[in-house]
Parts: structure tokens; sequence; C-alpha cells
């Protein structure tokens, strides 16, 4: 088969090349993506993960606008010395409620996939506002805002535990009329450190298992 | 006549970009060096400025850069003039304030905390419909064109069209909340897999692939020598854009996904390599036998240049890609140097050399000083490399320090001593990244100056030869 000669084709003919492009681009997805989307083992909670409380979900929400997860990873890898350093390793049910998924790419500061058990709220709060009066070194921003803000100051956050249900979380009807009374008179402050203290509450066996 | 002047108007646009989207860059290099510059204020806060910076310089300096090269190019190799002019207006126009309202956006706090697909949903939904205008404006030209073949710049700049507007939409989808805020459609694992497959080929089509077509014309115009191997540009073409779609896992390796996945991503990126070298192969022997041309011509420089950043970049990628050097590299800064490399070293090197070549053609008339492009290349050099080396010591460093245990089978060394000892690196960083800074500004400069020289310029379009040697009149 003369090949130049087939590939002259597609390269006088604008519509095949790009129904070319689009085919040759869309194999490795259809192939490698497609399948993780549909396995559903992905997706299945541990027995210890449970989906965020109202509190936690604005924490949560909280940190991916201040870009935590630009310099702090959520994902202890399997290595003994990341075990030893963090604690068990991450398992892909434990992030079975996160939308997005805060993994993240790039560690400036610590893994926090365990951090709830390691400090205080009292600790986390003094921290928050004023990083280097705990960790003389350290290059985190300071976030003196998060104490000033209220939590929900739209009243959404029946909204937010809604559109999740919506997405397979399994919220009551409960859980979604007392959610106004949990974050009400809350400050921003509250909420993300409400979130930090739950890091780490699913970690699995995983230290076990590394060994 | 040719539709130059929305060419003209995006090459400013994207220097603009550049200045904002590096010089945001130099002020987070800062902040980790004085950390408390940002003043308490949110919005100069680091995981803020952050996004600006990558937002700014991938798709307010590269996109507008790659709009107007594939804009001036495609009429060119078609012997037309621009299918709907008024559209590639409004993409010239819409695209930059929507990058614009985007990057305020995410100072303001809206993001989907997704990288480099942070803007959050009104955006998303703007940036589609001026990329399908993109994509009508681009083959609409090319489907009127008077020459027979589709020239190879036009296959990659047709592969970034597509492909991104396929990521784009999949690792997009999202449940509004409100208008400053969404959950995505998928969780978790999958939704790391869905985000590092967008993530990844957004590199792979926009970065590298929309920047090969840039390469594919400018080049040899530059040179005024054709391509080395047609042949070769065909495989190389095929094989990349069938290869790099795959290779996204290899940035979850030893994550929560799928042994599988992982390991098909390794195999798939060292496959790589072969495309991503074939292209700088011919890339290299097509200057063979113009080298004298260098010693005079600074955009000829700045393009082989990138070349050559290209061909280092593309060999360490498929490296890091492999778990036993990943198990080191990854989370560190070392993966901040490997994007540096390509970032500054082949995107906007290659970049700067086709300004170079464009901005006096478009001008009608010289560059307004040889001497000032000259030192911009030397400080690009400069500013990339020392960039490039500070990273690989904080990189290669932070990676073995985490991971080394004492005979007792203890962690060595706490993660604040580690952090704290990466002062110095991101010191270094912080000068080269004002060192490439100046040079743009320097670049800048000399093209507002060229500018000012403005002569009137016709541009016709040339007569084409039909099959049959009959000269057909276009213009």
């Amino acid at each position: 088969m003369n090949v130049l000669g087939l590939h002259k084709k597609l390269e006088e003919n604008s519509g095949l090349l790009i129904f070319g492009i689009l085919f040759v681009s869309s194999i490795g997805g259809l192939v490698q993506v497609l399948p993780s989307i549909f396995e559903d083992e992905l997706i299945t909670p541990t027995a210890e993960t449970r989906p965020y409380g109202a509190l936690e979900l604005i924490g949560r929400d909280i940190y991916i606008r201040e870009g935590c997860s630009t310099c702090h990873s959520q994902q202890v890898r399997p290595l003994l010395a990341e075990v030893k350093r963090y604690g068990p390793f991450s398992s892909a049910g434990e992030s079975a409620y996160d939308r997005p998924f805060l993994w993240g790419s790039k560690r400036t500061g610590p893994d926090l996939h365990r951090i709830g058990a390691k400090f205080s709220d009292a600790w986390q709060r003094v921290h928050l506002i004023d990083p280097r009066s705990v960790v003389p070194n350290s290059i985190m921003p300071a976030y003196p805002w998060l104490a000033a803000n209220a939590a929900d100051p739209r009243n959404n956050i029946q909204t937010r535990l809604r559109r999740l249900r919506l997405l397979g979380h399994p919220y009551s009807d409960d859980a979604i009329s007392n959610a106004p009374d949990l974050v009400a008179n809350k400050t921003e402050l509250d909420a993300i450190v409400a979130y930090l203290a739950v890091l780490g509450e699913a970690a699995g066996s995983g230290e076990e298992m590394a060994h | 006549m040719y539709n130059d002047r929305v060419v003209t108007v995006l090459v400013v646009l994207s220097l603009i970009w550049a200045i904002a989207g590096m010089g945001a860059g130099v002020f987070i290099a800062a902040e980790l060096v004085w950390p408390t510059i940002d003043m308490g204020l949110e919005w100069l806060s680091y995981g803020r400025v952050r996004s600006l910076h990558t937002n700014g310089v991938i798709f307010g300096f590269g996109v507008s850069a790659l709009m107007a090269t594939a804009f001036y190019s495609v009429q060119r190799t078609s012997h037309v003039t621009l299918f709907a002019p008024r559209l590639a207006w409004f993409c010239c126009i819409a695209w930059n304030l929507a990058v614009l309202a985007g990057g305020i956006s995410l100072l303001a706090g809206w993001t989907s905390g997704k990288e480099y697909a942070e803007l959050e949903w009104p955006f998303d939904i703007g940036i589609t419909i001026v990329w399908l205008s993109f994509a009508v404006v681009f083959f609409g030209t090319i489907a009127r064109r008077k020459v027979k073949a589709i020239y190879v710049s036009n296959w990659f700049y047709g592969a970034l069209i597509i492909v991104i507007a396929m990521l784009h939409v999949v690792n997009s989808m999202a449940m509004p909340i409100s208008i400053d805020k969404s959950y995505s459609l998928f969780a978790g694992a999958q939704d790391a897999i869905v985000q590092w497959w967008y993530g990844h080929n957004a590199v792979g089509f926009l970065l590298t692939g929309g920047f090969l077509g840039m390469l594919y014309y400018f080049l040899p115009k530059q040179a005024d020598r054709p391509i080395w191997s047609y042949r070769l540009s065909i495989v190389a073409f095929w094989a990349f854009t069938y290869s790099y779609i795959w290779a996204g896992p290899h940035h979850l390796h030893y994550n929560a996904i799928p042994d599988w996945v992982q390991s098909l991503g390794v195999v798939m990126s060292i496959i790589l390599l072969a495309p991503s070298w074939a292209t700088m192969v011919n890339g290299v022997m097509t200057i063979a036998g113009a080298w004298e041309k260098l010693k005079t011509d600074p955009a000829l420089k700045f393009i082989v240049l990138a070349l050559a950043f290209y061909g280092l970049a593309t060999f360490e990628g498929p490296m890091l890609s492999i778990k036993s050097v990943n198990v080191v590299s990854h989370f560190t800064d070392w993966t901040v140097g490997h994007v540096h490399s390509g970032a500054l070293g082949w995107n906007a090197m290659i970049t700067f050399g086709t300004f170079y070549f464009l901005v006096p053609r478009l001008m009608g008339t010289e560059l307004y000083s040889v001497r000032l492009a000259n030192v911009h290349f030397w400080l690009a050099l400069a500013g990339t490399m020392l960039y490039i080396l500070s990273m690989w010591g904080a990189g290669v460093s932070q990676g073995l320090l985490w991971l080394t245990l004492d005979e007792l089978g203890e962690l060595s060394y706490g993660f604040r001593d580690i952090m704290a000892s990466m002062a110095p690196y991101y010191a270094l960083r912080l000068v080269a990244g004002a060192i490439f800074l100046a040079g743009a500004v320097l670049m800048f400069y000399n093209f507002i100056k060229t500018m000012e020289n403005k002569a009137t310029v016709v541009r016709r379009i040339p007569e084409v030869r039909t099959a049959s040697g009959v000269a057909e009149a276009t213009a």
C-alpha cells in the first residue's frame, strides 16, 4: 500500500483530515479513560468514608477557593517513607465524595491527607491566621480574612447539598434541612478548620499493607 | 489583500499577556521567598495569583499567539483571505476579554480547582463558543483554499483546535451551584483520570502541537529552506496525535488509580519520544545549510534555541514518566522545572522568534534594533537555564530527602527542615524569572519602536500555478 498516496487523500480533503485527527486522538481516551469512568470500584466509598457534613463541605470549598491544593497534596503514596511521614496510604474510595479531587501535583508544603489527627483545631486556627507564629520559617501565606467572613453569606448550603445529592451523595432530607443551623454564626475559619479535622478520618489499613 | 490587522492586534495582545502573565509568575516566585508581600490581601494570595499566572501565560500569551500565527499562516498556505473575517475579530476580542475577566475572577476566588482548567463554568461556556468560532474561521479558510494540498503547519493547528475542544468540553462538565461555583461531574479517582487526560494533553496539543504548527510554518520561512523531510513530518504528526493522548496517567503514578492505567501511561509516554524527536530532527535538518544565518538573524536564533529546548523537554518528559524516576520527582520542584524548560525554552522562545519575524513584516519596516533583540536572546537563554537548574537542584534534593530513611528505618529528615533548605533555590528561581521577564520587556519596547516606523503595506495574494501550468489570478 502506498502510504503517501493514502495520505494525499487526507491532506487534500479538509473533512477527511478533521475526521482523521478526531479519530486518531480519541482512541487513547476511549480505551483508557472511558473504562475508568464506568469502573464503579473507583468511586465506591470505603467503609470509613462518609459524605462531608455541611460545615466541612463549606470548609472544603474554601480550601479550593484559596488554591490550597497548589501547594499541598492529599495523596499518600504507598511508599515506606511516605507512610512513615504521613500515615496510611490513600485509597481511591476515600475520594468518592470529592468533587473535584484534591490530590494535588506539588508539595511546597506537606501532604494533608492525614492532617486531621495531627494538629488540634486551636493550632490550625493560629496557623491559618499567622503561620509564622507557630512555624517560624514557614513560607505559607497568612489567611486573616477567613476569621472575618461568615461561612455561608449567601445562604446556599442547602443548594450545595441538594446538587451533590443529585450527583449521588447520600444526604438525607434531615441533613439538608438542618444544614443552615449547623453553619449559622460560623466563620470561614471555623469551616476550613472543621474540614481539615476530618482529613484522614477515613484512613484505611494502608500502613499494614505497606509493611 | 490578506486579513492582517486582526493578526497584528492578536500579536500585541499576546505581548501584553506575556508581560502580565510572566509578571504574575515573578510575583508568586517572590512570595515563596518573602511570604508576607501579599500584605494579607486575599487578591494577592499565592493560591489565587498562581492560577492567574498559568492562565495568563497559557491562555493569554500562548493562545493569542497561536491564533495570530494560525490566522497569518493559514491565509498564506491556502492563498486565500480569512473565511468570515468578522468572526476572526470576534475570536480575537472575545477570547482576550474572557481571559481578562477570567483572570480577575481567579483573583476573586472563583475556581473549579482543576489545574490548568481553573476557570468556572460561565467562562468554560464562553471559551467553548469562542473556540468553535476559531474552528469555523480556520477550517473555513482551509475549505476554500486555492492550493490543493493542506500544508503540514495546518494539520498541527487543526489538531490543536479539534483536540482541545474535545478535552475542554469533557473535563469542564460540572454541576453549577452559583455563578462562581460548581462541582465536577466526576468524583475522586475518576475526576483525577479525566483531569490529567485533559491536563497532559493541554500541554500536548496546545503547548506542543499548536506551537509545532508555528514551527512548521515560520522555521522554513525564516531559514528560507523547505522542510527537510515531508515524509517524516507525516509520520511524526500521526504518531504524535495518536500517542500523546495516552500519557496523562503518568501524572498520577503511585496515586489511587488502577495499575494498568499507570503502566499504559508509562509505555505511551516513552513511545512519545519518537515522534517528538522526529519533529526535532526534521527542524534541525531544515536549518542545516542555513547555519550562517544564525549569526545575523535574531528570529532564527530564537527558533533554533526553541528547538533545542523542545528536544530537552520532550526527552525529560518520558524519563519523568518512568515510575522509578517519578517516585523521586513527583510532587517536587523538578516538575516545575520541567514545565518551565518547555514553557520558557520552547513555547516562549519560538513565539519570540516568530514575533521577531512577524512584527517587522506586518509593519512593513525593519526591526527597530537587532542589537536589543540579541540582548533579549541572551537574557532569555540565561533566565531559562538558571530557572531549570535551580528547580533541578530543588526538586532532586526534595525528592531524595523526603524518601531517605536511616539505618533503623526511620525518616532521616523532617519536612520543615527540607522545606527550609529550599530557600536558596527559590531565590535563584526568582532571579531567573526576573531576567527572563526583563528580556520580554526589552522585546516589547523594541516592537513599540518598530511600530512607530510603520509603513503602509499592501500584501497581495500570490498567483497560484494550477496543475495544468496556467497561472490563475486570485487577488
